[in-house]
């Protein structure tokens, strides 16, 4: 067997050491789970976007066979509102009940909670739930929620305004566009999203009455998180009498970060019967209640010098909250995403105004990117728009604003200063790979022959590493966003290593193993990794953001080093020698230089528990903790490209080519994250092509409210990716890692809608407002430049 | 009205008294114990309830469990011989087809039917067969090298047993 001894376990791509549990179906998630005395749950939802609850009958359905209980929004009685974890200046911020009391504003809003013997007697118990709706006029769409006269939802918010919000020097944006030879003015909508992880959330909240605990099993990429906001603003029940497990979690991407109202009303609910309960969401309950994603309509203007250089953008955005205000939502459009639209440029000025809008809709929250793909499409969209305005090749307008290299620090024009850049290097290996000039004489050639085949690219800038507190604290965070790493050393020198970030796909087991095994010289079947388990570690903000490995693993690379200088401290004690000349060298406590005059690992630790030959003033035992809090963002970056064909007779998209380098800095496995770029270039893909959570605008229903009607990506939709990096260690954290989740999700969407207009540029397209670019869009879009075509000859 | 089911699943008889309205998917799910065959949807899109039905890979949520009356089932608990991976759920493992693991015994099963039908199947031949199983996490890339991993392993296995 290999050991670390002899092999550097970072950077290699060694197999997931989580997979076999997998792949022979011994996973273990929350719907897994069957406790004794199990009773089951089922929310009767609103089937309007907006209505007054006049009254809710439960007669028939409390004596339906098998019903425990039931509870309505007037029986949580000393339940406060779901609470809002990112405050803006000036935001309002409505109640948000976990079952709304006296109206429900969206379809899917839960008004009461029905509790079973069984998950069909819960079912079938709470269709016999009467609730007598009085109806109201809706608004659904983001661009119409602040019109006179649309309908209002909530009393502290008029004309349905969230916040208003705005970054940059409007001044200097105004002087810039004066100055410009080129400015092009765009709509551009970012439709809204629904992230559609495979598993549906669940909980099973049980409490023990002998002993007052709560226990909350919940499909959560960040247990502490959960527990903090449910036990200190919502529940009002003591926090360390509650434990929150997050097992086997299949997938998140932003969905199962937030504090949702079905586990909050499960784990209130568990106290009242005494009973565990079980709730799993139905894939229809998903798409209402899941945060959404996106769903931006934006004005922009891109002010350009004749050369193509970028002077000024201007930005104006309607962002889209949904019903309520999620828990993070206002950070989303804001400093997610407007801090972004510096991209990888020189931008001579830059300004953002966005509003935040309330609609009766299921609020929005992240979704993989979160506000960082609304950014990147946005600029990239724009550039490749000014660069058609001036008559210049895509590749080189991009090449000619790019930010020169530098290792420590450049500060954009919207508050962000990035780490570390070499942003040419990245698009010149993807034209590389493309072989660009080629494309363009097959292109050419392909055009003649009445094809329609096109190339887009993208740029890109991420701000990841989630977060340094100070900072997110200043602009509205509620949390700090460091995160904890426990190394804990047996007495047989067996590791286990506690994190408090969570892996819902993201290989944890193995990264983190990887990491600590090399960093201590032992092998890797001897570390252990434990994570979504508030009972078991110490702290934890989670895994969203990108962060895990350069926020979480910076924790555990600090306690390993802690670990080592009080290892050194108890072998020089044994060698009767001065710590000070001790070194870990091939996982042995060694005088320096002296590898004969050593104590191995395992000896150590040994003593660390058996301390009869020990250090005098040194504590027993051998475990350390580190919190870990960046001192800034890291920013990884890179180049994408797409290649397609357009039919022209039914508009459908084919991807023939899709090219990506990604510069995420230091990489601790290349397959983990290569994985991760497919994913993620995958959901950016089905955003430009197929995905679009649809709203109908006068009843507010949710029409792609299944997996029938909302169209994610498939097999055959898809070609092989052809994936390549660029290393730009950050100076931010000493393992040099960027963050690596977020990126192909960021990079895909403009690239792919870049192409599709490049494909139909002879046909005198130059911009499709709004995605997805299903065939029918397309379609109609050929329909239209044809018409427009036909008259201009006329 | 209940009904008496009998069934073998991974080669154990199983007999219960079920409704008639629960589905195969929840009667191997609650009833049985069996946890690998997952529920992802309510409308027979994600496939991650697939598993093989009398050797046809099936999704266990369009099926009622009175209908299996009598059915050799192999889900994905069943598919592993004697502690020895099967050459799918290898390639899985070897290409790294899987992330949060929620699709996998679904596609794993789903991959299993297409290898029957096509042992030596070209990329596009995975990708359609494909189509009736969600993975939101892989973008399908190392799923499809994953299997093309099995067909290649299981035409040695195949050729060395000769």
């Amino acid at each position: 067997m290999a050991t670390a001894t002899d092999t550097r376990l970072f950077g290699k791509s060694i197999k997931r050491r989580e997979d076999p549990r997998f792949i022979t179906g011994r996973g273990n998630y929350t719907d897994d789970l069957k406790l004794t005395g199990m009773t089951y749950a089922a929310f009767v939802r609103s089937p309007h976007a907006h209505a007054k609850i006049r009254k809710i009958d439960v007669a028939k359905a409390k004596a339906h066979p098998g019903v425990v209980a039931i509870f309505t929004g007037k029986d949580l009685t000393g339940v406060n509102s779901l609470p809002c974890g990112w405050l803006l200046p000036d935001l309002k911020v409505p109640p948000h009940p976990p079952l709304a009391v006296d109206t429900a504003r969206y379809v899917g809003d839960p008004v009461a909670i029905v509790i079973a013997e069984s998950q069909e007697a819960a079912l079938d118990a709470a269709e016999k739930v009467k609730v007598d709706w009085e109806i109201r006029p809706a608004v659904t769409a983001t661009a119409k929620a602040a019109d006179k006269g649309a309908a209002q939802l909530h009393e502290v918010a008029p004309s349905n305004v969230a916040f208003k919000w705005q970054i940059g020097d409007a001044a200097a944006v105004d002087a810039a566009v004066k100055s410009a030879a080129v400015v092009v003015k765009k709509r551009i909508v970012n439709q809204r999203l629904v992230a559609n992880a495979l598993e549906p959330r669940a909980c099973v909240a049980r409490f023990e009455p002998a002993t007052g605990d709560l226990t909350l099993w919940v499909t959560s990429q960040n247990p502490h998180v959960h527990r903090l906001l449910m036990t200190a603003f919502v529940l009002g029940i003591p926090e360390h009498k509650v434990r929150v497990i997050a097992p086997d979690v299949g997938g998140g991407f932003g969905s199962k970060i937030f504090l949702y109202n079905e586990e909050t009303v499960c784990s209130w609910a568990t106290r009242q019967i005494k009973r565990p309960i079980r709730w799993t969401s139905t894939r229809r309950e998903a798409f209402q209640t899941d945060a959404h994603g996106r769903d931006h309509v934006t004005d922009a203007e891109l002010a350009l010098s004749r050369e193509g250089k970028i002077l000024g953008l201007r930005v104006k955005t309607v962002a889209n909250m949904g019903a309520y205000l999620s828990t993070f939502a206002p950070a989303v459009p804001t400093y997610l995403y407007a801090t972004l639209l510096n991209g990888v440029y020189e931008i001579g000025a830059i300004h953002a105004d966005v509003t935040g809008v309330f609609t009766n809709t299921t609020p929005v929250d992240a979704y993989r990117g979160a506000g960082r793909p609304e950014a990147a499409y946005l600029l990239e969209r724009m550039v490749e728009a000014g660069a058609a305005a001036l008559k210049m090749d895509v590749a080189e307008i991009r090449k000619k604003n790019f930010i020169p290299k530098f290792e420590n620090g450049y500060q954009t024009k919207v508050a962000l200063s990035y780490d570390s850049g070499n942003y040419g290097p990245a698009f010149d290996k993807l034209l590389a790979m493309l072989d660009y000039r080629k494309f363009r004489t097959e292109q050419e050639a392909a055009r003649k022959q009445g094809k329609l085949i096109g190339v887009g690219f993208s740029t890109y800038i991420e701000a990841c590493s989630i977060a340094p507190s100070k900072v997110v604290g200043s602009l509205g965070a509620q949390a700090g966003l460091y995160e904890s790493g426990i190394v804990r050393v047996h007495p047989t020198g067996k590791v286990t290593v506690f994190t408090g970030s969570h892996s819902h796909g993201q290989g944890h087991e193995t990264t983190f193993s990887q990491l600590v095994a090399d960093e201590l010289g032992v092998p890797i079947d001897d570390v252990e990794v434990v994570h979504g388990d508030t009972g078991a570690i110490a702290f934890g903000m989670g895994t969203y953001g990108s962060r895990s490995a350069s926020v979480g693993g910076t924790a555990l690379h600090m306690s390993v080093h802690k670990i080592k200088e009080k290892g050194k401290k108890i072998a020089a004690h044994l060698l009767e020698a001065s710590p000070g000349d001790m070194e870990y060298v091939n996982g042995q406590f060694q005088v320096k230089g002296f590898p004969g005059k050593a104590v191995p690992f395992g000896q150590v630790a040994l003593t660390a528990y058996v301390p009869h030959k020990y250090p005098e003033g040194l504590e027993p035992g051998l475990e350390e903790t580190s919190f870990y809090d960046p001192s800034n963002f890291c920013f990884p970056f890179g180049a994408h490209a797409c290649v397609v064909e357009v039919d022209r007779d039914t508009g459908k998209v084919k991807i023939l080519r899709y090219l990506a380098v990604d510069d995420v800095g230091n990489v601790i496995n290349p397959m983990i994250v290569d994985g991760m770029v497919h994913g993620g270039i995958t959901q950016g893909v089905g955003q430009a092509l197929w995905e679009g959570a649809v709203y109908d605008d006068g009843s507010g229903q949710l029409v792609t409210g299944t997996m029938m009607d909302y169209a994610l990506p498939k097999a055959d939709m898809l070609p092989f990716y052809e994936t390549e990096r660029t290393v730009t260690p950050t100076p931010v954290n000493p393992l040099g890692i960027k963050g690596a989740g977020e990126t192909g999700t960021i990079a895909a969407t403009p690239a792919v809608v870049n192409a599709v207009v490049d494909a139909l540029r002879p046909l005198g397209v130059d911009h499709i407002e709004t995605m997805p670019l299903s065939a029918e869009r397309v379609w109609k879009t050929i329909q239209a430049a044809k018409a427009t075509g036909a008259s201009q000859k006329r | 009205m209940k009904h008496t089911v009998k069934m073998t699943i991974n080669g154990q008889t199983q007999s219960h008294e079920v409704e008639p309205r629960l589905l195969l998917v929840h009667y191997i799910r609650e009833t049985v114990g069996l946890t690998g065959t997952h529920v992802g949807c309510d409308t027979s899109q994600c496939g991650a309830c697939t598993i093989l039905m009398s050797g046809q890979a099936v999704k266990a949520c369009t099926v009622f469990t009175v209908q299996a009356e009598g059915a050799k089932i192999t889900t994905i608990e069943g598919l592993a011989k004697n502690g020895e991976l099967h050459p799918i759920q290898q390639g899985f493992w070897e290409k790294h087809g899987l992330q949060c693991g929620f699709c996998t015994p679904g596609m794993i099963l789903a991959a299993h039917q297409l290898l029957e039908r096509y042992p030596k199947p070209s990329e596009d031949q995975i990708r359609h067969q494909l189509e009736g199983n969600l993975c939101r996490c892989t973008g399908y890339h190392n799923i499809v090298k994953a299997i093309q991993w099995a067909s290649e392993n299981m035409a040695g296995a195949k050729a060395g047993a000769k």
